[in-house]
């Protein structure tokens, strides 16, 4: 028997050992997660135990998938196949759940946009002119353009005015944590520290709330700053301001910081004083970055939910696109209307998905 | 730029408005925007530990009229809402959530970037590109199909189901970044590592995932806090019932049922903002790092 043969069959004996560890492995991972999912689900497990287990099964769940995958792959004996099929072991998983969250909801709900309230019969686009027609809904996305406008253009605009102005001061550091702050904590949250600031309690009684309190320190009458449209749609955008400002203000900085300063030089020697220099070299050279900001801040403004659902669930004429279509999906039942207004908001992101390929391919290219 | 530099500026009729980007006009406008940003949080702090009575009968700001007067603080409300108001149990909900809801799509993600970008297969470019384009899919396009599944598999309510929804919805980003470093890494490395007879696993493993961890550590960080902080996904598949909700849909019913109970409502809120504004404050190179990274895109 020649060195190459033994080598060989050593090979092949060695791909068995690792199938039968890799089945053996499998069965026992299948137990252990089995048992991992029985315990979380009982009501007598305690809680803290719960946790470590949901972690550890998690966790050791998801590596054990790739390790049972690229072992099964590997103790095929044809190289060919073996070969072609080792890409999918490391992107299958992520492909198969792109497909099943992504993909799959996204031609379903646009189906669903063509059907009933129960998704049964084929309307046509009766839920398109429900949504278009109904005052309702009118205002939903009379708010979210407004929200988009108002709430893109202040952060954007406090954003690069903090950068610029901290950029000269030496507790830059502060001033940026101070802003930047608030990102951390979750849109539930701020709603919850906003809805004290805006407080209201009877005139005559101590004003618990910021505003209200200052309104009639200085002479005013309290109000109840959530209940009274359309000012009341703006009280809700200051909390995505607050909330966004900092990103804006991060981004913009490190652009500010990445102007040469030959540049800025060159112009303070001509003459130009800190205003041109800003209007006329720093603005138009980080102007990628600011079309970036802008973009993001304009996409999560567009879904923009938890504050309207916690703040005033879209009562006082504040609601906004996505809460209108929680309360057609929980409230009302009417899937075809829900399908209807989740579309929208896609054809509304469709411009930024269509720029973001174009750029991919630009780059690769 | 040092204020001096700015004050050799040539002199103009502008000079008012020169005044605001220097000396003392400029702190106070910083001063008064961090002043603004800071408040709203203060006041919430400042409120969970003050009693019932003072909380409805005077504003926060009272106490700084007597800072020492330590009979006006309390610790009762967080015994209240850890105990009984449900919101102790939702933080471990919140941490059963959350932490395999980071692992877990960064392990896939990571392996398919490895594979997007140091592996040759069929519609490698194609299903990058759509990976690309999901990124900024909007999050409701995925809830009623997604329910529906769900509900059919009993997957609804159950944690399993939220880490599998939370994972589904962050792979293209979770690629998209990883990729963007994975990708960038020397060739030759990858390349010897092949020669001497390693296979991707191994190289992967082995050499790609550690060399990896300050981009990973990076994004999961970020992904832990918008799992941490999520209210659509969570309120959607896991709902309200006390023994799944987390601190976030919990705190939303808080503020359904207490509506002016503000020693509750404020000592939950500040319970629910514990974990991340501690990884803010211990992590916050990180934050920035993390942040520039995933917005050079486009």
């Amino acid at each position: 028997m020649s060195a190459l043969q033994r080598r060989v069959r050593a090979l092949r004996s060695n791909r068995r050992l690792r199938l039968l560890t890799t089945l053996v492995v499998s069965a026992l991972a299948y137990l252990v997660l089995r048992w991992g999912f029985g315990f979380m689900r009982s009501d007598k497990s305690p809680k803290i135990a719960v946790m470590l287990v949901a972690i550890a099964v998690g966790v050791a769940g998801a590596w054990l998938l790739f390790w049972i995958l690229d072992n099964l792959v590997s103790s095929i004996p044809a190289q060919g196949i073996r070969d072609a099929l080792h890409p999918f072991v490391f992107v299958g998983p992520g492909l198969l759940l792109l497909l099943v969250f992504q993909i799959y909801p996204t031609v379903n709900t646009t189906v669903i946009s063509f059907l009933d309230s129960r998704s049964e019969l084929f309307v046509g686009l009766k839920n398109y002119v429900f949504v278009f027609t109904t005052d309702d809904l009118l205002i939903a996305f009379r708010n979210n353009v407004m929200w988009l406008v108002i709430v893109t253009t202040l952060t954007v605009c406090i954003g690069l005015l903090v950068a610029v102005l901290a950029d000269r001061v030496r507790f830059e550091s502060v001033v940026k944590s101070t802003i930047f702050l608030p990102m951390a904590i979750s849109f539930v949250g701020a709603s919850v520290i906003w809805k004290f600031v805006y407080a209201y309690r009877p005139a005559g009684t101590a004003q618990i709330g910021l505003i209200n309190a200052l309104v009639t320190a200085l002479g005013g009458e309290p109000r109840g700053w959530l209940t009274h449209a359309p000012a009341n749609s703006f009280f809700l955008m200051v909390i995505m301001i607050w909330i966004q400002t900092g990103f804006c203000m991060v981004i913009l900085s490190a652009a500010i910081k990445g102007v040469p300063n030959e540049l800025t030089e060159a112009a303070r020697v001509d003459g130009a004083n800190a205003f041109q220099i800003f209007f006329k070299i720093t603005l138009p050279y980080i102007r990628g970055s600011i079309i970036t900001v802008a973009t993001t801040v304009a996409l999560s403004v567009l879904r923009v939910f938890d504050i309207v659902y916690v703040m005033t669930n879209g009562q006082f004429k504040t609601q906004v696109i996505a809460n209108r279509m929680y309360v057609e999906m929980f409230k009302f039942r009417d899937f075809g209307h829900a399908g209807a207004l989740a579309v929208i908001l896609l054809v509304a992101v469709t411009p930024v998905m269509i720029v973001n390929v174009r750029n991919l391919r630009q780059q690769r290219s | 730029m040092s204020a001096e530099m700015l004050s050799r500026d040539v002199a103009g009729p502008r000079y008012v408005l020169r005044r605001i980007l220097t000396g003392t006009t400029l702190r106070l406008v910083l001063l008064s925007i961090c002043l603004l940003w800071t408040l709203p949080t203060a006041g919430v702090l400042i409120t969970s530990f003050r009693p019932y009575n003072d909380i409805i009968s005077s504003g926060w700001w009272t106490v700084f009229e007597t800072p020492f007067d330590f009979t006006q603080w309390t610790l009762e409300h967080y015994g209240a809402v850890l105990m009984e108001e449900g919101v102790g149990n939702a933080f471990l909900n919140s941490l059963i959530v959350s932490i395999p809801s980071t692992i877990i799509p960064i392990t896939v993600a990571a392996f398919a970037a490895y594979a997007f970008a140091w592996m040759e297969f069929p519609g490698r470019d194609a299903c990058f590109a759509v990976l690309v384009g999901l990124m900024v899919m909007p999050l409701q396009m995925a809830l009623i199909p997604m329910l529906r599944v769900y509900t059919r598999l009993g997957l609804s309510g159950s944690f399993l189901g939220i880490w599998l929804a939370h994972t589904g919805f962050a792979i293209p980003l979770a690629v998209y970044l990883l990729y963007n470093f994975i990708s960038q890494l020397p060739r030759d490395l990858i390349e010897a590592a092949t020669i001497d007879g390693a296979s991707d696993f191994q190289i992967f493993t082995n050499i790609v995932l550690r060399l990896s961890m300050p981009a990973i550590a990076s994004f999961a960080i970020f992904q832990f806090l918008w799992i941490w902080n999520d209210f659509l996904v969570a309120l959607v598949f896991l709902g309200g019932g006390r023994d799944v909700a987390v601190l976030t849909t919990q705190l939303s019913q808080l503020v359904g049922t207490q509506g002016q109970g503000w020693h509750i409502l404020t000592a939950a809120a500040f319970v629910s903002m514990l974990v991340p504004l501690s990884l803010f404050f211990s992590l916050q190179r990180y934050f920035v790092r993390g942040l520039l990274a995933g917005s050079t895109k486009g």
